[in-house]
């Protein structure tokens, strides 16, 4: 895998595939790395591989593939790429869908790749400003 | 595509009689009486309620307003849906006219988008009119448009002139001959019992076999939940 390995979003998860993984409080183990070649059937349901590019002066993540859960939100996206970069709370991210649009921060990412994702994932684009009108 | 003209222009002139009353635990310096309004289904609640606010904002002090924000029966009401959807959605089962609160205190971020400015709405519609392409043409009508179309598209809607509007948008509805149909057709499926947001799903217009997808096909298709049993071999 050229970009290193894959990582989970979603630190208040167990990763262990339960139903109730969503309601665990915060004090599950971090982020586990899990490369999406070996996870089980039902995990890759669940989950869709999510690349994140930068545009702009916007700072790249080293971290490029992500593995999401489908129901979270692009406002969760959002804010987890503003914690990951160590964005304060004041400053905004844009994600953009085919360079193109930006979809409503309640949309579901799992939405957005059965829309728009191909070869398996969904490319999306995030900027500090708006970068496609 | 724009054929049906008297269709789309009573699409885009229904209108929902609406009392808004503000909340009562807002502090006033005399009382409020409730406004009325005619709210343009196709429009969105923040685009067409300056009056509402001025209304309001008369009769109470400066310090006491923030961001305003609206609810019918305990559900706050999302700006960045159409208001058509939002009438249908919370209280097609009400009397008219619909009875909607207005709030300016504890806005609820939890629940709603920051709406500070037209602009943000604009943002929002117009993603929308882009998502829509890219579905139904691979978002090459809409980039093949200039700024001022847009700028047009957005005008239409804000100052409800429905020629002004339909002049850019007969483009986005047009499909080439060869074509026979949008490569997807663009819908959502909103559900008042479903917390997710919406259902949104690749359909395209044609079966393999040429013949045209009817709405129930797709509703079968995509939330079978919905079609009652008995109806499930009819249309």
């Amino acid at each position: 895998m050229e970009e290193g390995s894959d990582k989970q979003i979603g630190s208040s998860t167990n990763e262990e595939g339960n139903a109730n993984a969503d309601s665990q409080p915060d004090t599950a183990p971090a982020p586990v790395v899990s490369p999406s070649a070996e996870e089980p059937h039902s995990e890759t349901k669940r989950k869709i591989d999510v690349l994140l590019k930068a545009v702009g002066d916007t700072p790249i993540m080293k971290t490029k593939k992500w593995t999401i859960e489908r129901t979270r939100s692009v406002q969760g996206l959002m804010d987890f790429i503003k914690k990951f970069l160590k964005l304060d709370a004041a400053e905004q991210i844009f994600i953009y869908v085919n360079q193109s649009f930006a979809p409503s921060p309640d949309q579901e990412v799992g939405t957005l790749y059965e829309c728009f994702g191909s070869d398996g994932k969904l490319v999306l684009h995030y900027c500090k400003s708006q970068a496609w009108g | 595509m724009t054929d049906d003209k008297d269709v789309l222009r009573d699409v885009w002139f229904g209108r929902i009689p609406t009392c808004f009353t503000l909340y009562q635990d807002e502090l006033t310096e005399r009382e409020a009486e409730p406004y009325y309004l005619l709210l343009p289904r196709i429009s969105y609640l923040t685009l067409v309620t300056d009056k509402v606010k001025k209304h309001f904002q008369k009769v109470m002090r400066t310090e006491d307003i923030s961001e305003i924000w609206f609810e019918f029966e305990g559900i706050p009401l999302k700006w960045h849906y159409p208001i058509g959807l939002l009438f249908d959605l919370h209280a097609s089962n009400t009397s008219l006219p619909w009875s909607i609160t207005v709030h300016f205190k504890n806005f609820p971020a939890k629940d709603l988008l920051h709406c500070q400015s037209k602009d943000v709405i604009e943002a929002h519609f117009m993603s929308s009119v882009k998502e829509a392409d890219a579905l139904k043409h691979k978002s090459q009508v809409i980039n093949e448009m200039q700024k001022k179309d847009h700028k047009q598209l957005w005008m239409g809607l804000q100052n409800d002139k429905f020629e002004q509007f339909w002049a850019i948008n007969r483009k986005l509805m047009e499909v080439p001959p060869e074509d026979g149909g949008f490569r997807y057709i663009p819908f959502r499926i909103y559900q008042a019992i479903n917390e997710r947001p919406f259902i949104q799903k690749l359909f395209r217009p044609v079966a393999n076999d040429g013949r045209p997808y009817t709405l129930g096909d797709l509703i079968r298709e995509v939330c079978p939940a919905a079609v009652p049993a008995e109806d499930c071999t009819k249309d």
